[in-house]
């Protein structure tokens, strides 16, 4: 209490004395130009080829600035004629939470104060699926799978009909032409009206400014989807856009040992996903809400 | 040369005074000093200094705001009756009801504001200048109510101040139309806070049809309520003049009120309890504590007291027309409702989770302090509000034409 105190002192005092220090020194004026420039940024859906440019430019030395590593920002557009759908085979995952941990390494997710994931596996007794109340968020077994238990990994639905996306104020978030859910972080304003509409819990807020040890950093981004984030913005999962523009797949299907998890194009009448579709009997969670996941759940045995 | 005597003696007003008014501001301004620093903090390490998390994302920041923007609404409840039915003993507090009200939104903003967790671009919500999503998301239809209701009730009160200071009485073809915009606007911001919640499938707690009419009757419950209680305080420390017969009017309003709001609380409770489904746990989290977490429960239940107690006092006569036993009512409404719309209605939404988690949230010294500061910059605001009002509808303080050659020393006498 004492402590929290004398820093605050300390942190009002920090923050006038800097204050006076930019007012009075002239020599700043390029870092003030750059924060003047990002202040006044438009929102991406906004803006021109040329200005999506620059802001790549700006974020690009802005990133190698503050973490000592050359970033490659893509900006590039969904591609027509993709719908892109996840599968999940329910007796096929052991709740191994390696989905996990391998999305929070390639999008870049704050490691610690906040620790946030994008992925989350819940484990249910056998014979309770949609009663979520039942359901373990911690579970933490020597071992897994563990009798009498199954496993289901929740992340963002990519909902056709998003409850998310409706409520946003501002529009900072909406969905892309090949059905992903993205957010633009320099326009959020941190209100979390997204995260009180979302029947899966599939975003969550960067409380602080996100820890993520250097070494670690994944430069090879998307500007809509794993760039390092500010604090006090919302982010989600994105099926990894950075990976699937460019025809490989997600990072969570890639590490999984089981092969429990599927991803293709619902559009393409030949790919894995609409194979599955239409020979497992898949179901999609929370269907009463009416907000059409692109995310299917089944179980192949 | 008139406008700058108004100025001299408006600023004459606020910055000398009695004792009490030195020792009430400097109280205020304390806790919004604290207050400051506590913000600077969050503001620079990011809203996790909070006891927010995502699973419960809002808390006491959003729940003082719902609170508030039932308290302004409320102000309709003395504006009714004063200008449609020509009710004389309320009319003359009509004005001191909207400036309450218009304080009532500005703290409501406030609480918005302090719980973005990026100010820095709130120039986002603003229409034509960002992208304000309206009207399919319900906060732009907020942003957009709360600021015209804040406008209407500082123009309509200002007009007629300015109106009796040149000892005229305000031009009814225009006042009239502006009021009785005032009373749909007042409904329609608390209904349209109450949608904000309401439209959410995600949250069963808060997906029941019956919560906008339940936030109306508690708003005309808890405004009235706090109403009394400042009018009485003006009345001992600043010479207004209001009638018990008005309070007593007002209290009985607040009956009727609060007997529709328990009613509409039994038929919520009867259904949830009744069918049993799964929809009910959050509702079990508040009245009986879910799975061993009840840190809501005594609170509710002391809302529950409070709110049952106050409407006995009120609605038996005996009881409303005596100011002790007024004053002990309209305090447990004020605390009452304020536990029920504030955590007993934001909290209990976000637990359990979608995906059945339970995070208790109880607000931490940040929370506490900011929401204090807002709240006695509020009461600051309101204060100084009435240092101008009060002596100008006494006709103490009006036009050098029309004022009396002996100057009085009558601002001594101003107390907030």
């Amino acid at each position: 209490m004492e402590d929290s105190k004398s820093h605050t002192r300390r942190d009002f005092i920090r923050i006038l004395s800097m204050g006076a220090l930019a007012g009075l020194s002239m020599g700043s004026l390029a870092c003030t130009r750059d924060a003047v420039e990002e202040f006044l940024q438009k929102g991406f859906q906004e803006m021109t080829e040329e200005e999506k440019k620059q802001v790549i430019r700006r974020l690009e030395a802005k990133y190698l600035k503050k973490y000592g590593k050359a970033f490659h920002i893509s900006t590039q557009p969904a591609d027509t004629g993709v719908l892109w759908g996840y599968g999940l085979d329910l007796s096929r995952c052991i709740g191994c939470r390696r989905c996990v941990y391998a999305c929070v390494k390639e999008n870049n997710l704050s490691r610690t104060n906040p620790q946030l994931h994008w992925i989350r596996v819940i484990r249910l007794k056998k014979g309770s699926l949609i009663n979520l109340e039942n359901s373990e968020h911690y579970y933490n077994p020597e071992t897994v799978p563990e009798p009498g238990f199954m496993y289901m990994p929740v992340q963002c639905q990519q909902c056709e009909n998003p409850p998310c996306v409706r409520v946003c104020p501002v529009k900072a978030t909406w969905k892309e032409p090949d059905g992903i859910v993205v957010v633009d972080y320099n326009w959020c304003i941190g209100c979390r009206y997204c995260i009180a509409a979302c029947p899966y819990k599939g975003r969550v807020f960067n409380w602080a400014e996100p820890n993520i040890p250097s070494a670690e950093l994944n430069t090879e981004v998307h500007y809509l989807g794993n760039r390092p984030r500010m604090k006090n913005v919302v982010e989600k999962c994105t099926f990894c856009i950075q990976r699937t523009k460019q025809g490989r797949y997600p990072a969570c299907l890639e590490i999984c040992p089981t092969g429990a998890r599927k991803f293709g194009n619902l559009l393409d009448p030949n790919s894995e996903i609409r194979y599955l579709i239409e020979n497992k009997r898949v179901f999609r969670l929370k269907e009463d809400l009416n907000t059409e996941p692109k995310f299917y759940y089944f179980f192949s045995a | 040369m008139e406008a700058w005597r108004f100025f001299k003696k408006t600023v004459n007003m606020v910055f000398f005074g009695t004792r009490g008014y030195y020792l009430w501001c400097a109280f205020l301004l304390t806790i919004i000093g604290v207050a400051i620093t506590f913000y600077i903090d969050q503001l620079d390490a990011g809203l996790i200094v909070t006891n927010m998390r995502d699973q419960v994302s809002w808390g006491l920041y959003i729940g003082n705001f719902t609170y508030l923007v039932g308290v302004a609404a409320a102000a309709v409840l003395l504006v009714i009756p004063a200008y449609i039915y020509h009710f004389d003993p309320i009319k003359e507090i009509v004005v001191l009801g909207e400036l309450l009200a218009a304080s009532a939104i500005i703290m409501a903003l406030m609480f918005v504001l302090a719980d973005l967790g990026r100010p820095d671009r709130f120039w986002h919500i603003i229409p034509f200048i960002g992208t304000l999503s309206f009207p399919k998301s319900l906060l732009a239809w907020d942003v957009i109510v709360l600021n015209g209701y804040l406008v209407l009730n500082t123009l309509v009160p200002i007009y007629i101040l300015v109106k009796s200071y040149f000892g005229k009485e305000p031009n009814k073809k225009f006042v009239i139309p502006l009021v009785l915009l005032s009373i749909p606007l007042a409904v329609g911001i608390h209904t349209v806070t109450a949608f904000l919640y309401n439209g959410l499938a995600a949250r069963p707690f808060w997906n029941a049809s019956i919560l906008a009419p339940r936030f109306l009757a508690s708003a005309f419950c808890s405004g009235p309520a706090l109403a009394i209680i400042i009018f009485q305080i003006l009345r001992k420390t600043a010479g207004m003049k209001i009638k018990n017969e008005a309070l007593f009017k007002i209290s009985e309003l607040i009956a009727y009120s609060m007997f529709i709001n328990l009613f509409l609380l039994g038929a919520e409770l009867f259904k949830e309890y009744y069918t049993g489904t799964i929809h009910l746990a959050p509702m079990e989290y508040l009245y009986q504590g879910l799975h061993g977490h009840n840190s809501l429960v005594p609170w509710i239940w002391s809302a529950m007291f409070m709110n049952i107690t106050a409407f006995v006092i009120f609605l038996i006569p005996k009881t409303r027309e005596n100011l002790i036993t007024l004053n002990i009512g309209s305090l447990f409404i004020i605390v009452g409702v304020w536990i029920e719309k504030g955590l007993g209605l934001i909290v209990p939404g976000f637990i359990p989770d979608p995906l059945g988690e339970i995070y208790e949230y109880m607000p931490n010294i940040t929370e506490i302090f900011v929401s204090l500061g807002i709240w006695a910059f509020g009461l600051l605001i309101f204060t100084l509000f009435m240092r101008i009002a009060i002596p100008i509808q006494r006709g103490d303080f009006i036009h050098s034409k029309y004022a009396k050659a002996t100057i009085r020393r009558q601002y001594e006498r101003i107390k907030p």
